[in-house]
């Protein structure tokens, strides 16, 4: 069965990392579904989370209208899918037009590793990777929408992956959105012991599902000088691991040897 | 609210206190037994009884039939009090549950009153209250005693003292009771209870009045039910001449078999025990054959906002049953400890309950300090919504236009773009280039304008380069066109 994919690639990936969201395409192409690719913003979670009610309706419209035509909608991240999820039909509770809407609507939406493994059973992926990873836990994924065995089993498939679990992989990283920013020494406090977690696997790729706590996790361990690479688990799923690990410049730096480089990354090409 | 046990609240200097907690390295240190312990006990205390997460249900549905109809059984429990020779006395505010307190305590010609835990004591400030109209309030529980030594509030709803480390207790204790010799050994924390207990058994059988609160109100017998693990409640409630239960109006349940149900999720969501050591039920003033018991047993019923908050959105909060698990889960918690909130709640449940009891103005920040990690849901006996709950505050904070201004005005920034994806996509394809450009030799960035509370902390990765979409759209727009189109690919 050939299924039709609306990809919301979500604001962070679109800006910042688009490769994910080439990552996550490839990855639900492999598995036999067309991907489109409708004209997005961002799914109103600042606003959801920030108080306003009225801007988080007016965007989750948008999006609802935007994917209407598809038959699935699919997330490369926890928290924009619980957005979707579980939140979209909570904002329109009551509204005798909108709330079906959202109701079929988040029916539809998938995290994208749930996606590929509930609905399109994945068992395995092609991909090569050497390396070893730890896996942090999103929040969102893992409380809202129960994504923690799914990404695990998939990565368990990827040659040359080893795979060590960190103390507290279910525990927050200190991202919370807008949090970190409005209460930076708060999240730096959290994203310190997280960073400390990781160091200690002696991982030497740490991945998610969520770009957002990606950003933060890779800042903090980068700041603190750890040459463990992070990326985004749709990257080695894809096997997409060509393109620099987050904050990581492009190509090797000048000063040091090509393998020593490609040791720091913590991966070798495909 | 103008109430006086309000005005100590510090909740709206939440920011500095913050700071003060992570740079207190005794705090960090004693914070660390609430993150390792407590969730450690916790977990292996579900594990051993399957039918844990069937008994959250349950006692989530006791307490929510029991809110729907309160004043039913609050009737019910007030006529069997009576019946077996009790008082009950209503207070609708904290100034209306100190001044009944205080009449009785007068009548009575009290000097001394020893108290068990309570944390609704604590809500309506009455330790200072009694002590100002000359009565002397003695904390019986160890980790009540200790902070009330050192002048400070619980941190913690039923671990007060666990911010302190043994050797700030040890040093309190040699301040405090300096007629011990000092050449004591106070190394173990046993010998501390021991001290504590020798000092405190002097006061109990000097004390006039007995104050406790309740855990649970059962209204099928009348009786008022204390959790404690270390006795003094027993005595606090059985040795003076009256004993008072002061409890909040939704601490009742309708019978002794629901009464059952909860405790078997309340210690083993607290501590991870299977019981706490001791759940003693205490029902009127000592009859005529009984050996000891209270001359009179008086229970002072406080509204303070509740009765308000059953006709709200914040209603399921009045299921709670003060287990701390929320708080033990929290890495806010975890990090700033309970000081930092500034008032007598703290943690996830004190983020929705505190801004209920006085006010959003003053606590706002407390239900925005939070990453929503959902994990306090997640072990919630009860299961209170509480990330939920705290959006609805944030959304009263914004609607009532209290958020500060640079959070609006960078709201309002980003929602006229989200709102027009097709401008959108014009504004982060232009970004996503010059920050790409900027950063393409680091690939990160240490320090960028306007987001110096990420950058003071971490790096902020450089955009590859290009948004997603505008590269997709050059690959692939040919390709794939929107469904339902007449030319689309065929399937």
């Amino acid at each position: 069965m050939v299924r039709r994919i609306g990809l919301l690639v979500t604001c962070l990936v679109d800006l910042i990392r688009p490769s994910v969201g080439f990552a996550t395409a490839k990855l639900m192409e492999d598995a036999g579904c067309i991907v489109e690719v409708p004209r997005q913003s961002c799914c109103g979670q600042p606003a959801f989370n920030s108080g306003d009610r009225t801007a988080a309706r007016e965007i989750a419209r948008q999006v609802i209208e935007a994917f209407a035509p598809y038959e699935y909608v699919v997330v490369p991240s926890g928290s924009c899918a619980g957005m979707l999820k579980v939140h979209y039909p909570e904002l329109f509770r009551g509204d005798p037009n909108w709330q079906p809407r959202a109701d079929a609507f988040a029916e539809k939406t998938y995290e994208l590793v749930s996606f590929l493994v509930d609905v399109c059973r994945v068992d395995r992926v092609a991909a090569r990777v050497e390396a070893v990873a730890t896996y942090h836990d999103s929040c969102s994924s893992l409380r809202e929408l129960g994504v923690r065995d799914q990404p695990r089993r998939l990565l368990a498939t990827v040659q040359g992956l080893r795979l060590t679990e960190m103390r507290d992989a279910d525990v927050c990283c200190g991202f919370g959105g807008a949090f970190c920013v409005k209460y930076p020494e708060i999240s730096n406090a959290i994203v310190s012991k997280k960073a400390a977690a990781i160091a200690a696997t002696g991982a030497d790729l740490l991945l998610a599902g969520d770009l957002g706590c990606l950003m933060n996790m890779a800042g903090k361990l980068q700041r603190d000088g750890a040459n463990i690479a992070v990326r985004h688990v749709a990257e080695v799923l894809a096997g997409m691991t060509q393109e620099p690990a987050i904050g990581m410049p492009a190509g090797p730096p000048p000063c040091s040897p090509p393998h020593a480089a490609e040791s720091r990354e913590g991966e070798v090409k495909r | 609210m103008t109430d006086v046990a309000t005005h100590a609240a510090t909740s709206p200097r939440f920011k500095d206190n913050a700071k003060s907690a992570l740079a207190d390295a005794d705090l960090q240190n004693a914070l660390k037994f609430v993150e390792v312990n407590f969730i450690a006990r916790r977990r292996e205390a579900a594990e051993r009884l399957p039918e844990f997460d069937a008994l959250r249900d349950s006692a989530r549905d006791i307490k929510d039939h029991t809110l729907a109809h309160l004043d039913l059984y609050l009737e019910a429990y007030e006529n069997r009090v009576v019946e077996r020779g009790g008082h009950v006395h209503y207070a609708v505010t904290g100034e209306d549950a100190r001044q009944i307190i205080l009449d009785i305590c007068r009548k009575l010609g009290a000097r001394t009153v020893t108290k068990g835990k309570s944390m609704v004591a604590e809500e309506i400030g009455l330790n200072d209250f009694l002590a100002a109209q000359g009565i002397t309030p003695i904390e019986t529980d160890l980790g009540e005693y200790i902070i009330q030594l050192r002048h400070e509030m619980p941190s913690h709803i039923i671990a007060p003292a666990v911010h302190l480390t043994k050797a700030q207790i040890e040093s309190d204790f040699r301040r405090v009771h300096a007629h011990l010799p000092a050449g004591r050994n106070l190394v173990e924390p046993t010998s501390l209870l021991t001290e504590a207990r020798a000092v405190l058994r002097e006061k109990f059988l000097a004390a006039d009045v007995g104050i406790t609160g309740a855990n649970f109100l059962v209204a099928e017998t009348g009786s008022s039910v204390i959790i404690t693990n270390e006795g003094n409640g027993d005595l606090t409630q059985t040795l003076p001449k009256a004993h008072i239960v002061l409890a909040s109006i939704e601490k009742l349940v309708p019978t002794l078999e629901d009464l059952s149900q909860l405790l078997r999720v309340l210690a083993r969501s607290a501590t991870g025990q299977d019981m706490s050591v001791y759940t003693t039920l205490s029902t009127g003033p000592r009859r005529p054959d009984d050996p000891d018991g209270p001359g009179e047993y008086h229970v002072v019923l406080l509204d303070n906002g509740r009765s308000s908050m059953l006709a709200g959105e914040f209603r399921d909060m009045l299921r709670c049953i003060r287990c701390g698990a929320c708080m033990n889960h929290c890495p806010i918690y975890h990090a700033v400890g309970g000081h930092a909130y500034g008032w007598v709640y703290p943690g996830p449940m004190g983020a929705v309950l505190t801004p209920s009891l006085i006010g959003i103005d003053k606590a706002g920040h407390l239900p925005n300090a939070s990453t929503f990690c959902g994990r306090c849901e997640e072990v919630c006996p009860v299961r209170i919504p509480l990330p939920r709950m705290m959006r609805s505050w944030r959304e009263r904070e914004f609607e009532q236009h209290l958020s500060p201004a640079t959070v609006r005005s960078g709201l309002a920034f980003w929602g006229f773009f989200a709102k027009r994806p097709w401008l959108y996509g014009v504004a982060t394809a232009l970004a996503a280039r010059l920050l790409a450009l900027a950063g393409r030799t680091r690939g990160r960035f240490s320090w960028l304008p306007l987001a110096s509370g990420w950058t003071r902390h971490r790096d902020f990765p450089a955009p590859q380069g290009g948004t997603f979409q505008a590269q997709w759209n050059r690959q692939r727009g040919r390709l794939a066109r929107p469904v339902g189109q007449a030319d689309g690919p065929n399937l």
